[in-house]
């Protein structure tokens, strides 16, 4: 079982996000960019899978944000193969359907059963890369998957709907899996792992092919969402807006 | 006809989401903006019972095969991009959820379309479709023109009222041969599993401490938990909350969990991404606690403070007397 895990890099969500008015695209000079969540998902299961039936997994991500404490990290996690796609624009941010194509002239004569990644990433604008990446390998495509099991050269998925209802999907392989949420949340890995896998091991690279695919649409604006549109704001320190609070639960009857 | 827009109906166990209705809206609005007709695809088994539903749309075009009774993504897949093929569509819309998201780029690759996700709301300016989507968990809008001359949107759930994509109308069905390929599709729909039962059900709480990546660490739900108790209510969570197990399942209130209507709402460090919201559609008191004052929740909250969430917490139970 060979497993393959694209890792996308987008904005922390944490973060204060600004627009450069001279392009109306996301400001990015002072942007952080960290591993998307669910491509986080996509390797813990991909690592729970190997665990069960053998094999390789293999992280591939595009030069961009810290890819290489990335890398290393999915390394000393248990990754068995890191691969850097280097390039010199990723910085001004890869769109979805871009990145699938990268992804895929990148992974394309490696050995892979599977490809996991996250069903979606916070940035998608344009596409889910995984989806995208199915239709360029000629492979079956499942989003919103929690659960993978595999028999021989199928794989049956739970797949998420509203409401906790899930559906059970066969698929045989080779196919691409949007993840959801791995069985178990990802594992935790102590930097002393980190620094000795950036001793020990090492990250391959590979050139982005350029696929000529275009980033954005052509007239695409983007803006910050007006604050505070309805709620009507409470001000002071936490101890004040804590009194606030209770005077509106006090007025609703909802507290004694 | 040439030019129409195509809404993909999206069917869970053998029942029309709400979501289907929000994406007739759009799509009405679209066709509108355009000046052309809008078609519903419904794919199934034996559409007849369901497609009468679809009267917002000005026909039904239907694919029925054996492999669509339930959601089968590489059999969808390829009897939406027929069905689309045969309306000659201007943009296809589908639904922004589990199903939908699966087919949205397949047909988009398979017609060489772009994707536009994440839309919530189209307009007309000099004779030409606008979109606006959101990205980044509704901190950013995305605003531009409709690419062309085919493209893809995906469009979010809750943006628009399903009453909007509803009418009386009984639309005509027009039934298109399942594409050549039906016979070699890899995957296969198995079963539905239901949701398990335990544990308390928030959807029937009357007060919930909801907290989010805001509550920065799992030892701090304790805060939120004693809390809840001052306030005589429960605690959910949003997403990460539960993907990174500091609650169950069970807690979650949004897109893939719950939808709650309780009397108070109290979001603690949850920003208020679109997947979040959905869970909420109503609540008498709805007060978000988040340090970024554009944060989506202040758009949903009555009230508001930008307090951080941490010490909002214990604050509150204090000022609770509890």
């Amino acid at each position: 079982m060979n497993i393959v895990v694209p890792i996308k890099f987008v904005p922390d969500p944490v973060e204060d996000l600004q627009i450069d008015p001279s392009s109306g695209l996301l400001d990015r000079s002072f942007l952080r960019l960290i591993p998307s969540e669910l491509d986080e998902h996509a390797l813990e299961q991909a690592l729970i899978l190997k665990e069960r039936h053998g094999g390789t997994v293999t992280v591939v991500a595009c030069d961009t944000g810290d890819v290489d404490e990335t890398l290393f990290t999915a390394l000393a996690r248990g990754a068995d193969r890191a691969v850097k796609i280097t390039g010199d624009d990723f910085q001004q941010g890869i769109g979805s359907r871009r990145m699938a194509a990268i992804i895929h002239a990148a992974i394309s004569g490696e050995p892979c059963d599977l490809v996991l990644t996250g069903t979606q990433a916070l940035d998608d604008m344009d596409g889910f890369v995984g989806a995208l990446l199915a239709e360029r390998m000629g492979v079956p495509y499942i989003g919103y998957v929690t659960k993978v099991e595999i028999a021989g050269n199928k794989a049956a998925v739970r797949k998420e709907y509203p409401g906790g209802l899930n559906a059970e999907i066969e698929t045989a392989l080779p196919a691409v899996l949007g993840i959801q949420a791995a069985e178990k949340p990802p594992r935790y890995v102590v930097t002393a792992k980190v620094m000795e896998a950036m001793k020990s091991r090492r990250i391959d690279e590979k050139p982005g092919e350029d696929p000529g695919e275009p980033f954005t649409f052509p007239d695409l604006r983007m803006a910050l969402p007006e604050p505070a549109r309805r709620a009507e704001m409470l001000d002071g320190s936490p101890a004040q807006v804590a009194q606030k609070i209770v005077a509106l639960l006090r007025e609703r009857g909802l507290v004694g | 006809m040439s030019g129409e827009i195509c809404v993909v109906a999206e069917v869970v166990r053998g029942e029309l989401t709400e979501q289907t209705f929000v994406s007739l809206a759009a799509g009405r609005k679209l066709a509108g903006a355009l000046g052309c007709r809008l078609a519903a695809v419904m794919l199934g088994a034996d559409v007849a019972p369901l497609a009468a539903a679809l009267g917002a749309a000005d026909r039904v075009l239907a694919v029925e095969h054996p492999l669509l009774a339930d959601f089968n993504p590489e059999a969808a897949l390829l009897a939406a991009e027929s069905a689309v093929r045969a309306a000659g569509a201007r943009a296809c819309i589908f639904c922004h959820t589990a199903s939908g998201m699966d087919l949205a780029c397949g047909v988009a690759h398979r017609l060489g379309a772009p994707v536009v996700a994440c839309c919530r709301d189209f307009t007309a300016a000099d004779g030409q479709a606008r979109y606006v989507a959101v990205t980044c968990g509704g901190k950013i809008i995305v605003e531009g023109t409709l690419p062309g001359p085919v493209c893809v949107v995906t469009v979010m759930p809750g943006v628009l009222r399903a009453e909007q994509g509803r009418s009386d109308r009984t639309p005509p069905v027009e039934r298109i041969s399942p594409p050549a390929g039906m016979e070699s599709v890899r995957t296969k729909f198995r079963g539905w599993i239901d949701p398990p039962a335990g544990d308390v059900d928030i959807s029937r709480q009357n007060i919930l401490v909801s907290v989010g990546r805001g509550i920065q660490k799992k030892e701090n739900i304790a805060l939120a938990e004693r809390l809840a108790a001052a306030l005589g209510g429960v605690v959910t969570g949003s997403r990460p909350i539960i993907d990174q197990g500091w609650l169950p399942p069970t807690r979650l209130v949004g897109k893939s969990g719950k939808q709650v209507r309780p009397r108070l709402y109290l979001a603690v460090g949850i920003s208020g991404a679109p997947e979040h919201m959905e869970g909420v559609p109503a609540a008498e008191l709805m007060i978000g606690i988040n340090t970024d004052a554009r944060a989506p929740i202040f758009d949903a909250a009555h009230y508001g403070a930008t307090c951080d969430a941490v010490q909002l917490m214990p604050a509150l139970a204090a000022a609770l007397g509890k």
